[in-house]
């Protein structure tokens, strides 16, 4: 049975409409990762299924319960918010036991599962201190717990790491995957940052446009984006896209890059005789000091080594700069000046120059 | 990190103390005419220098004033009475109307709020007087004329419109999210208008009542057209030294001391929960 669904929903302000018809189902324990650029609708997502704003459209069903029309205390649902919303004038402990508080539990019972809760986020020393003496990792921690502790059967996190330093945010990525699975909650997780999306979710929710583009697994949105949009947003630097128009030819479609003729195989049959982006991960692109057949021109315009990884600035003969990314440290001796680079055609993605939908590639 | 030099101190030790004198002497002043006969007040030059008299202030309290001309009754600590009855209970009343009220002009946005809102505020624009007259007749109509439940009615005019614009600012600044938070955690709005906005709201309550109970305390107008001996407040009370013998100054100084004494211990009290206030402050990160 689906802990989370959304059928439906939507929901638009004066300023126009936010979410459009937005249909997602969760299972239990699953960590479904909703991930869009700022904007673009995800807290107010968030707080339909909490309860505090209403949908126009559409019907929520949490814990195979219509709860379209109930009001947030009845939901039963953890949450934390992007600027913590602690409560000023309660210790930690307070605000972490507020929902056990709400349940009528027992002082005792409080205190166990407060302390256990605490100590998961290791925040058990701090718990008698006011928010404002807490510092920010502590605030974000409290806050997280607050959300876990009366042990929800569903857990909505609103972007709960953007304001923790880098460091914190690093560590965290690590812990809360095992953190929230270990809760057995059903987790909705907001982030507008594609690498925190792919290491916490079982799935990606991409939000565009007040639509769900593509749900699916982070591998998988990685590897077979249905878009343009969607290819874009992940991946660093971003995907390179160069015009082309591919012919038919031998064992498949060709096309030419910078009067290189290039194969692009079987694959993009689909592609032949239309207008098309080629979408290029930057660690799909190889380069080479000499021609080769398979390889266009480019002059290396900047190299940026980024220790595990070189990051190449190239401008094509047309003068469209494009990146490539050079796993290691081997290329210390890469300097810029004209080159050769080639690619993978099984790495290659292709999308419709009109529509931006994904034509072909990928695996 | 101070960069400031002696001279700089100096200047400023000086330019601060020329302030408070000239602001605090003619409440020093009043302390002192208050321990001083109408004699003494009056002499000319005037002195710092003499013998403490509490005459006024027995008389103030036993009511029985003693003049050159006989002896007259004061209802002074009736009036002092009544103040505190008329401010308290207007003061609670407009809390009891004006927090909630408040509170639902600050989160909720329902037709015609803005110009509610700014009816009542408007309420503080238009000169006492102006209403007063045509006040004064329906009330004696519907029988309201000299009773404290018709002078509390009337000081809602005074109170109300700023605990409700004050209030609503603070409750305005209190991040929504919180209270969200507080309800999703499984409490029903009241415990979170009860819990949450009210206790973060506390300051700005605290300062409003204050305020609120400072204007109504100070009212002259409204209990001078509406109220009878037995119902009014001190300032019209004060009214009573103007004798046909004279203005009684040591009186009317000590008269002062004793009414401003209540609205200083409230401030001074009320100032805890001030400071307390802020230091919550924001928890944004």
């Amino acid at each position: 049975m689906a802990q989370i669904e959304l059928r439906n929903v939507t929901k638009s302000f004066k300023t126009g409409k936010v979410l459009e018809g937005l249909s997602l189902s969760a299972d239990e324990g699953e960590i479904v990762c909703v991930f869009g650029p700022s904007g673009v609708g995800k807290t107010v997502l968030l707080r339909l299924i909490a309860g505090v704003e209403e949908p126009d459209a559409g019907s929520i069903w949490l814990e195979g319960r219509d709860v379209t029309d109930a009001p947030p205390e009845t939901r039963g649902v953890g949450i934390a918010f992007q600027n913590f919303a602690l409560f000023p004038h309660m210790s930690a402990y307070d605000n972490i036991g507020s929902a056990l508080t709400a349940r009528g539990a027992s002082a005792a019972t409080i205190k166990a599962k407060v302390e256990k809760v605490a100590g998961l986020l290791k925040i058990g020393h701090v718990l008698s201190h006011a928010p404002r003496e807490l510092s920010n990792g502590q605030k974000q921690r409290t806050a997280l717990a607050r959300a876990l502790a009366a042990d929800p059967k569903i857990v909505l996190l609103d972007d709960p790491l953007r304001n923790v330093d880098a460091k914190l945010r690093y560590e965290m990525r690590l812990e809360l995957p095992s953190l929230l699975r270990a809760s057995g909650a059903t987790v909705l997780y907001v982030t507008q940052d594609y690498k925190e999306a792919m290491a916490i979710g079982d799935r990606i929710a991409v939000l565009l446009d007040g639509r769900f583009e593509q749900i699916g697994r982070p591998s998988a949105i990685y590897r077979e984006p249905v878009s343009m949009g969607v290819a874009r947003l992940f991946g660093d630097p971003t995907i390179n896209l160069i015009p082309i128009r591919p012919r038919a030819g031998d064992g498949g479609a060709t096309c030419e890059i910078g009067g290189a003729t290039l194969a692009l195989g079987p694959s993009h049959a689909a592609t032949e005789g239309r207008s098309v982006l080629l979408g290029l991960r930057p660690e799909a692109l190889s380069v080479i000091d000499a021609g080769a057949p398979g390889a266009f021109p480019v002059e290396v315009v900047a190299v940026t080594p980024l220790n595990e990884k070189t990051v190449l600035l190239m401008r094509m003969p047309d003068g469209q700069e494009i990146f490539a990314s050079e796993a290691g440290v081997e290329n210390e001796a890469r300097q810029p000046g004209p080159a050769f680079a080639r690619f993978d055609p099984a790495r290659v993605l292709a999308f419709d120059e009109a529509t931006g939908a994904r034509i072909g590639g990928g695996a | 990190m101070e960069h400031t030099s002696v001279v700089e101190r100096v200047v400023r030790g000086v330019l601060i103390a020329a302030i408070l004198a000239f602001f605090l002497f003619p409440i020093l002043w009043i302390f002192l005419m208050s321990f001083q006969t109408n004699e003494q007040v009056l002499r000319i030059p005037p002195s710092l220098f003499f013998e403490p008299t509490t005459i006024n202030y027995a008389s103030l309290i036993t009511g029985k004033l003693q003049t050159s001309a006989g002896s007259m009754d004061l209802a002074f600590m009736q009036n002092l009475g009544n103040s505190v009855l008329l401010s308290t209970c207007s003061v609670a009343l407009a809390l009891v109307l004006g927090v909630p009220a408040a509170y639902a002009f600050a989160r909720f946005k329902f037709p015609l709020s803005e110009d509610i809102a700014f009816t009542l505020l408007s309420f503080r624009f238009a000169p006492p007087l102006l209403v007063l007259l045509p006040l004064a007749l329906y009330f004696q109509d519907i029988g309201l004329n000299d009773t404290y439940i018709g002078l509390i009615w009337v000081y809602q005019l005074i109170a109300l419109p700023l605990i409700l614009w004050i209030v609503r600012g603070y409750f305005e600044d209190i991040s929504p999210d919180i209270e969200y938070a507080y309800r999703i955690a499984g409490h029903s709005w009241l415990q979170t208008f009860t819990r949450i906005a009210i206790p973060l709201a506390m300051p700005g309550i605290a300062a409003a009542g204050l305020l609120a109970f400072i204007f109504c305390w100070n009212n002259f107008v409204f209990a001078l057209i509406l109220a009878s001996a037995d119902k009014q407040p001190v300032t019209v009370g004060a009214l009573a030294f103007v004798t046909a013998s004279g203005i009684q100054y040591g009186q009317i100084a000590a008269a002062i001391v004793l009414s401003v004494t209540p609205t200083l211990a409230l401030a001074l009290y009320a100032q805890r929960y001030l400071v307390e206030g802020l230091s919550l402050g924001a928890v944004k990160g």
